[in-house]
């Protein structure tokens, strides 16, 4: 069994005095991170994952709970734990006076390396995330994904027990998302523990060694990609788009149709899980029509982490 | 709540981590890596920076003290052009150090919080958030400094009218400083509190008002005369700044005591110090 490196309990942020009043973003969490591992947030926008993360990067002070990274203690000594971590923010926060080789050279002299030192690591490193032909050029001339791999050589730069990504793919173009995906899964395979936020299911379920499903401020489940989705318990996920009474029809086909385990609505459709079988879709469309509804879509699909978001929390991951 | 079970985790060779380095050493090796990234910037735009600080107080003296006296227009009351011509260095002085405050300290902050966002990078340097604050603090005194002795070619080269300086160098070597870290903790304070859509009002409502009505033109006990200005400029930090150096660099020119001069330009920086820091670090930690 791993070590936990980043372990909170009772991890709360409420902001208060807002302009919507008190606004409780994160209630009352707890995080046990082990060491080596890429641990994924997942959950909609207002999930509360960035707040999650700011609060384990000292820039929210937390108003309850503790948080432990490598032992150093991140609420009372936060100057301290700025040690251990490496951040890639969600905004671009590269010094635009500076050249990219220079972005690296000053971001090691910060974390204490001597001139030559933070010169050699910086070509190590403008290697590294395939920046060499661009180490001289100003991050004001960088595109999206070239300044996001280059916030993640820096993050890295001095070597730190975690590296903290928010929404790292967020506006990125497929290849450069491919390409920032490499990187970090060559800096997984060399043990760097990641912890990051998504609002992707598609990457937390392919590039996560566990994920974290949050909504309101609550973790709601956390497990393995495929043990979440086995979770279910179901082996298809049909989505069926049909006319009438949705919520009678849900009901229909969830006591009708054969190996049906449940059905919910969601964004004007009817999610049905169900047990993967022979005949499938002509017995949901049989049941349909018995119940005087008219299918006009059908989709079939193995459980994905859409699909337990929506089995937990009855909506839309997207909306 | 599902259950969790053991991560799957990468059994190699256990990441390469630095050694966890003890706090003085880290706060004051990151202090001196960001203060030697805005001096490298320094001398990287030095062009610039020139260009910035020397051009108003070389206007400023060429119009004064060489086109008005060539032009037959007395400025500068009885004892006529060349008093005024060695008390305007004085206030020259004062000015090109407020100035670096907000060219170097606040117009930087104002973009890196509103526009840029670079600054939450910036405070994730191994270091509290309020030394962050503080060595912005550094970098416009610094910068004033520098800025300051660029006045003295300028008045010894420009005017028309001989400018006679008698330098008080222990005053000088003290004044200049607290000058620098007053307009220096004023940038931090402007730069913290600024939006960047405020930026030409802050121009116009506050630099204008500080540098004109902060004595640079006329020591502040000529004002005798406007009794309700001459009090009313007391609440104006650039007063003394200019005061102080009438007091450094022009003996027989009347000014303030030095213990008011002093008094005030050492609460004025601990005052704006303080609003600056807590400003600042109201502004990256929520």
């Amino acid at each position: 069994m791993a070590d936990a490196i980043i372990r909170a309990e009772g991890l709360t942020k409420n902001y208060a005095g807002g302009v919507a009043g008190d606004v409780l973003a994160v209630d009352d969490i707890e995080l046990e991170i082990y060491s080596g591992e890429i641990y994924g947030l997942l959950g909609p926008n207002g999930a509360g994952k960035s707040t999650t993360i700011g609060m384990l990067t000292t820039r929210v002070i937390p108003t309850g709970g503790s948080i432990t990274i490598g032992g150093v203690d991140v609420v009372a000594k936060p100057a301290l734990a700025k040690q251990l971590i490496g951040v890639v923010p969600q905004s671009n926060t590269l010094d635009r006076a500076m050249t990219v080789f220079e972005n690296l050279e000053f971001h090691g002299r910060y974390f204490g390396m001597s001139g030559r030192e933070a010169k050699s690591l910086a070509a190590e490193l403008v290697q590294r995330v395939r920046l060499v032909e661009r180490s001289d050029a100003n991050v004001m001339a960088l595109s999206g994904g070239m300044a996001q791999r280059l916030m993640v050589a820096r993050a890295i730069m001095h070597r730190p027990q975690v590296l903290f990504l928010d929404e790292p793919t967020a506006g990125l173009d497929p290849q450069s998302r491919i390409a920032l995906w490499e990187i970090l899964g060559d800096l997984h395979d060399d043990g760097q523990t990641i912890v990051l936020t998504t609002h992707y299911m598609e990457e937390a379920d392919e590039f996560c060694d566990r994920v974290a499903i949050m909504d309101h401020g609550h973790i709601l489940a956390l497990d393995t990609p495929a043990n979440l989705k086995a979770s279910i318990g179901a082996g298809r996920i049909v989505v069926v788009t049909a006319t009438g009474d949705l919520d009678t029809l849900a009901e229909t086909l969830a006591t009708k149709v054969e190996g049906a385990h449940q059905a919910k609505v969601v964004e004007g459709r009817i999610h049905l899980s169900v047990d993967a079988s022979e005949g499938l879709l002509p017995r949901i469309i049989d049941a349909a029509e018995a119940a005087g509804a008219s299918v006009r879509d059908l989709s079939v699909s193995e459980p994905t982490l859409e699909s337990v978001f929506i089995d937990l929390t009855g909506k839309d991951l997207r909306e | 709540m599902t259950t969790t079970t053991p991560p799957i985790v990468s059994t190699r060779d256990p990441h390469r981590l630095r050694e966890l380095r003890p706090a003085g050493q880290a706060y004051r090796a990151a202090f001196r890596g960001l203060l030697g990234r805005d001096m490298y910037l320094l001398r990287k735009d030095g062009k610039v920076f020139l260009a910035r600080t020397i051009i108003q107080p070389l206007l400023l003296v060429f119009v004064f003290t060489y086109v008005f006296p060539k032009t037959g227009q007395s400025v500068g009351g009885v004892q006529g052009a060349a008093r005024f011509s060695t008390q305007l260095i004085a206030g020259v002085m004062g000015l090109v150090i407020v100035f670096q405050g907000i060219q170097a300290v606040a117009l930087p902050l104002v973009q890196e919080f509103g526009v840029s966002r670079e600054i939450e990078d910036r405070v994730l340097a191994p270091l509290p958030t309020w030394m962050v604050g503080l060595q912005k603090i550094v970098t416009g005194l610094l910068q004033g400094l520098l800025g300051a002795c660029l006045v003295f070619p300028i008045a010894y080269l420009v005017p028309a009218t001989p400018v006679h300086l008698d330098i008080d160098w222990p005053i000088l070597l003290t004044l200049a400083p607290l000058a620098g870290w007053v307009a220096g903790s004023l940038g931090l304070v402007l730069g913290t509190k600024v939006k960047p859509f405020q930026v030409p009002l802050l121009f116009s409502l506050i630099v204008l008002p500080l540098t004109f009505l902060g004595c640079t033109y006329f020591p502040w006990q000529d004002l005798e005369n406007v009794r309700w200005l001459q009090i009313l400029v007391l609440v104006n930090p650039v007063v003394y700044m200019t005061e102080g150096f009438r007091a450094a660099l022009v003996g027989n020119i009347p000014h303030m005591p030095l213990f008011a001069i002093y008094g005030a330009l050492i609460g004025f920086g601990t005052l704006f110090t303080w609003i600056g820091v807590k400003g600042f670090e109201n502004r990256v930690v929520t």
